[in-house]
């Protein structure tokens, strides 16, 4: 579950949590198919048990991965909207200031064009 | 392993607003045509009543068919649990697929910040599963679950929308 705490924000829980091969791999099995098991998730990676429960943990306090059970088993979600928040906050502003500063390159370049 | 594709997509994120604010961004017109791909929804809020969320002119302008999306209310606990069908009629194809099943639970804090849970039950709708999902261009109506609760969620917090 994800929480605001002081001074660790979810960003930063979710930067940390996508710091790492092993938990980026998990994500990745995850998108390709959703809602598995640890057995399952654990064939696709060469690392104990204890391991990659360890790593679901790190996801799932990011908010990266949720769990639904399905019987005796739990399984496993993909959580994409923090990676889409991650896009829409950080990504698309750093975008839109590169094209503003091209849209205002234009705009000088073109003044200068007329003075010409 | 199973190759089936998987028939369930969950969705959570975390909005400092009180549940109800969240209950009414998703059940009433006012609040839907504000984020997402807009458009106004219809609730009748009681089990089996009816659900349609409706085109806005641009949309409509694009193709889409005036009663967008059409559904059936099978639970409602406001400002809590909201479960329905979701059948959106956005083409033929979609329109031939089985209707879907979504629910959405809100939970407040103490604190009064809630999480939303979406969980959508894509069987028999590989269709619909994919544009749910999300991951593509939300310009070109690719955003899914994922850009549509992301917004919802920018409004609420700074009453404005994400530029697109």
């Amino acid at each position: 579950m994800v929480t605001y705490r002081r001074g660790v924000t979810d960003d930063d829980q979710v930067f940390k949590a996508l710091a790492d091969r092993t938990r980026r791999i998990l994500l990745d099995l995850l998108f390709q198919r959703d809602g598995r098991s640890l057995k399952d998730l654990e064939s696709g990676l060469a690392m104990t048990r204890f391991g990659v429960m360890k790593h679901l943990k790190v996801l799932e306090d990011a908010g990266l991965v949720l769990t639904r059970r399905s019987g005796r088993e739990k399984l496993h979600f993909l959580n994409a909207v923090p990676i889409r928040m991650i896009h829409d906050r950080w990504i698309d502003k750093y975008r839109e200031r590169r094209v503003s500063a091209l849209l205002a390159l234009k705009t000088e370049l073109e003044k200068k064009d007329r003075r010409s | 392993m199973t190759e089936q594709a998987a028939t369930r997509q969950v969705f959570r994120i975390v909005i400092k607003a009180s549940a109800q604010a969240i209950w009414d961004a998703i059940t009433s017109p006012e609040w839907s045509e504000r984020y997402g791909y807009g458009g106004r929804v219809e609730y009748e809020l009681k089990a089996g009543g009816q659900y349609c969320h409706k085109a806005s002119a641009e949309m409509k302008a694009a193709g889409l068919p005036e009663r967008m999306i059409v559904g059936e209310v099978i639970e409602s606990d406001p400002p809590r649990k909201l479960v329905q069908t979701w059948h959106p009629l956005f083409n033929d194809a979609t329109a031939a697929e089985a209707p879907t099943r979504l629910s959405y639970e809100i939970r407040e804090s103490p604190a009064g910040v809630s999480t939303v849970t979406i969980t959508h039950d894509v069987e028999g709708a590989p269709m619909v599963a994919g544009m749910v999902s999300g991951g593509g261009d939300p310009a070109q109506g690719g955003g899914g679950w994922p850009w549509v609760l992301s917004d919802l969620k920018s409004l609420l917090e700074t009453g404005a929308r994400m530029p697109t």
